[in-house]
């Protein structure tokens, strides 16, 4: 009974064990320069609009079906931005907002198809996918539009302001110190309510040095990584947006009954249309949300490459997909966490990253990113299987 | 050598520590149709899979003789070669493949280097239906053409193919209505002469007294006991007695019955087929179910008695549908189901795990899934606290056996997960409560437990309407019932004349008046 219970918190946390030793791994085979500020500041920015993305996806993946036509939805989101700022002038908040609305008119294409006309999603969104490439192209005229103005370059590539402070020869940033503090705080604090909650609805609670262990973990890897963006430059922009919509969505999916529809409507559609939940409706949402999440992932992206391509975004929606599976989510719908799907997403980002940094070509790099996909999934469907 | 054809000895089965039989002994008669009773979970499909080799030799202990041979079956296919042919309560048809196709899929008649021979195929499987009663079935149609009754014939023939002397039947009778039943139990005497042994499982007591030459009885893991036909044991009250160890004296709790207004009413309801705009589902149905009360709607299967409930709740089935809904005397626009619980109307399918559950989803979410918005959230935010308070309150009240409210549903057995669907509904603080055949598939103790949660919603008055096929369940539980016969309520019955001759008799009176009319 009780090796049972441990063994379920072990899988839950596999991921986050997989992130550490595979970070461990390029730390030794790159000779620590993974580690170096300048390049955690890098994996925040090269991830930031996977993670974005992910998180929209792992709505779409709890009903049992995924979003191909995200990639090119990003493409088209920041051609939009790019060609409102460059060619027509007009004031960089306007050109976000035409953006994001793009996207969400994407979304809001693709659901009415999916849940009034009863399409299957994954036609309509390679549907989607095919137009908004296309589209993309013309509107580009198949050229590069840059390079954009720095003032909106910041949302990609800029940083919050900051407080140096110096501390024995050493510079860095109070803010990012403030931040790492206030987040400790909260993980504790967190933690100390839902053993209390345990306790006292007489549910099993883990050993306490278990959640000891945890929590060290945490906070370790939240203060290594501030104490990093600390004595660099600060925290990126990215890392906020990434940070917000990363708790909206936790706070969606976990506490609030639309999260909980979308969960039963994958576990059981027909339960849930009986249960009194318009399943069209939470199909509808859940596409549409992903189309606007694609705008701000067309933002971000734009933002940092200082321009707009019509080939960004080129299989970003494979990326947002597998981070949901290897984060642990279920294809047939119903099971998968918002945070899980972060988790995969960093797997992700940190494989690509210590491959570049030791030289790998991209080739390889797909085939490993390949071979932890399907071993991420195969071990968790064997030791399901196994119980 | 010896009268028995299969002997099963001393059979130990553990499942990660737990012992799911525990020397168990089996010995069917060659040419007996041998019935094994047990409540669900008793060990019975353990059993019956280990005999057909999905445990293969080795995972468990103790002999098997066959025909005087010993057998380690390592697979399903070794056991068919042997001539023991299993056939399991869930179909397993193709569901687009024609009915020819279907006799003889894994079992396809060849001729040279795995061509397949259509011809003969054809002229094999009419002869094979003609057999179990089919004959004049066309044998190109899809088998999804067919209803249950004539599938599970399918499925029988499918087993004469593969030249079966050992034939396994695990609830055959259970999708069935009556006069289906009686079909495939004639059939299955019918096979008896032809020298085939059968092994049935079932829960209907009434079907094993009917055909069953011995019984041998399982509880928690353990053989009780065999009882032959000639015995004076072979009684049902004697058998439910070894089923669940102890006496149950009365199948239904009594009710004290305080009947009061009419809450809820139902006038000329007409529903149409949803794929079908022409073909009339329901037509002309008034009915009223008051306070306190249970009404019963019984009929046979097909009888449109769960296109009547669902079409009510919340326009869950059919189209064109017209009619009046009253409550509490006010009429009311039902169109969608959240209109029905926003009404207090609740509807407990007859199929829990495709229509009542998220099977990978835990007891906690289960239960509060279809009151969330309305009991258990304030501005879209779930109150959880609250979610888990009333489940673990649910959990007592309805006596469901699981280690916490979070674990999953799909663990849980049939009688386990019907009383979970029953108290995610009354979560929903309906007035009205319709409950399709509430106690489908799970075994005498549970159905007692459902009886009585029955009964003390009656108590609070709440108005309840039971949809049962089986007879002795409506005439048990129900204050009054409804006859339903192709689409029309044919009568109505007291409960002092509900008794299973005036049902049956309200729907053949009423089928002779359609016939004549037409």
């Amino acid at each position: 009974m009780d090796s049972k219970r441990i063994n379920i918190k072990i899988k839950e946390y596999g991921m986050v064990i997989a992130l550490i030793v595979i970070f461990l791994i390029f730390f030794i085979l790159s000779g620590g320069k993974n580690a170096t500020p300048m390049n955690i500041n890098n994996l925040v920015m090269q991830n930031g609009y996977i993670v974005v993305l992910a998180v929209g996806m792992l709505l779409c993946v709890l009903t049992g079906n995924v979003d191909l036509g995200v990639g090119s939805t990003v493409a088209v989101t920041g051609a939009v931005s790019a060609i409102l700022i460059l060619d027509y002038d007009l004031p960089i908040p306007i050109a976000i907002l035409a953006a994001i609305l793009v996207g969400l008119a994407v979304g809001i294409f693709e659901g009415a198809f999916i849940s009034l006309l009863g399409i299957p999603p994954f036609i309509v969104t390679l549907a989607t996918m095919l137009i908004g490439r296309g589209l993309t192209y013309v509107a580009l005229q198949a050229q590069t539009k840059g390079p954009l103005p720095n003032s909106y370059n910041a949302i990609g590539a800029g940083y919050l302001p900051t407080i140096t402070i110096q501390i024995g020869g050493f510079a860095f940033d109070l803010i990012c110190f403030l931040v790492a503090l206030a987040a400790t705080v909260l993980l504790i604090l967190s933690e100390y309510k839902s053993y209390k909650r345990k306790l006292k609805y007489g549910f099993a609670v883990n050993p306490l040095w278990q959640t000891g262990i945890k929590l060290a973990v945490f906070i370790g890897i939240i203060w290594f990584f501030m104490y990093r963006l600390a004595v660099y430059r600060g925290i990126p922009i990215v890392l906020v947006i990434m940070a917000a919509l990363i708790g909206i969505y936790h706070f969606i999916t976990s506490k609030m009954v639309s999260g909980r529809q979308i969960y039963a409507l994958g576990g059981n559609e027909k339960a849930a249309r009986l249960s009194g939940i318009n399943t069209k409706k939470v199909y509808f949402w859940v596409y549409t949300n992903m189309g606007l999440l694609c705008g701000v992932a067309g933002i971000i992206l734009s933002a940092r490459n200082g321009s707009a391509t019509p080939k960004a975004g080129d299989g970003f929606e494979m990326d947002a997909i597998a981070a949901c599976y290897i984060g642990g989510a279920a294809t047939a719908g119903g099971i998968g966490t918002i945070i899980g799907a972060v988790v995969g997403a960093l797997v992700m980002g940190i494989l690509n990253n210590g491959m570049s940094l030791i030289g790998w070509s991209t080739d390889i790099q797909k085939v490993v990113k390949g071979l932890v996909l399907l071993g991420a999934v195969t071990f968790d469907l064997v030791s399901k299987r196994k119980k | 050598m010896s009268e028995f054809i299969l002997e099963m000895r001393h059979i130990t089965k553990e499942f990660s520590g737990v012992k799911a039989l525990d020397d168990v002994n089996l010995k069917v008669k060659k040419g007996e149709i041998h019935a094994l009773c047990g409540e669900n979970g008793a060990g019975k499909s353990t059993l019956m899979n280990i005999l057909s080799g999905v445990y293969p030799h080795g995972t468990y202990t103790g002999e098997i003789y066959y025909q005087g041979e010993a057998c380690k079956f390592s697979d399903i296919r070794e056991s068919e070669q042997q001539g023991i042919v299993i056939i399991h309560q869930e179909l397993a048809l193709s569901p687009y493949l024609s009915i020819a196709e279907n006799v003889f899929v894994g079992n396809e008649v060849t001729g040279m280097k795995g061509v397949i021979d259509w011809t003969e195929t054809r002229r094999r499987a009419q002869e094979v239906l003609a057999k179990v009663g089919l004959q004049g079935e066309d044998i190109s149609q899809p088998v999804n053409s067919l209803g249950v009754g004539k599938q599970q014939l399918i499925e029988l023939a499918k087993a004469m193919e593969k030249n079966v002397s050992l034939l396994i039947l695990d609830e055959p009778t259970a999708a069935l209505n009556d006069e289906e039943s009686m079909h495939l139990l004639e059939i299955m005497l019918q096979l008896k002469k032809q020298g085939i042994t059968c092994i049935l499982i079932s829960h209907k007591l009434n079907e094993i007294s009917y055909v069953a030459d011995s019984i041998t009885v399982i509880r928690d893991g353990k053989s009780i006991e065999t009882l032959e036909k000639e015995s004076t044991e072979f009684t049902e009250d004697h058998i439910i007695k070894g089923m669940v160890g102890r006496e149950l004296t009365n199948r239904y709790p009594k009710r004290e019955s305080k009947i009061g207004d009419t809450v809820l009413e139902i006038k000329d309801w007409n529903v149409f087929h949803p794929e079908d705009a022409n073909r009339k589902v329901i037509s002309g149905v008034n009915f009223k179910v008051r306070a306190g009360e249970v009404i019963g709607f019984a009929g046979l299967m097909g009888a449109g008695r769960t296109e009547l409930a669902m079409s009510i709740f919340g326009h869950s089935y059919g189209q064109k549908i017209s009619g009046d809904i009253l409550l509490h005397g006010k009429k009311v626009e039902i169109k969608t189901v959240k209109d029905a619980i926003h009404n207090k109307i609740a509807y407990v399918s007859e199929d829990r795990k495709s229509y009542g559950l998220v099977l990978i989803d835990d007891i906690k979410h289960n239960m509060s899934m279809a009151a969330l918005k309305e009991h258990f959230a304030r501005k879209g935010i779930i109150n959880q606290n609250k979610e888990i308070l009333e489940a673990e309150k649910y959990k007592k009240l309805t006596n469901i056996k699981a280690n916490s409210i979070e674990q999953n549903v799909a663990s849980l057995s049939g009688g386990n997960q019907q009383k979970v669907v029953l108290a995610k509904w009354i979560q929903t603080h309906p007035d009205v409560l319709i409950l399709d055949e509430p106690t489908r598939g799970i075994d005498v103790g549970a159905k007692y437990e459902i009886y009585c949660v029955i009964n003390d919603l009656a108590k609070q008055g709440k108005a309840i309407i039971v949809i049962s096929s089986e007879m002795p369940e409506i005439i048990g539980t129900c204050d009054r019932a409804y006859v339903i016969s192709e689409g029309h309520i044919a009568g109505e019955i007291q409960k002092d004349e509900l008794t299973q001759e005036n049902i049956m008799k309200s729907i053949i009176s009423h089928g002779g008046k359609r016939s004549n009319g037409q």
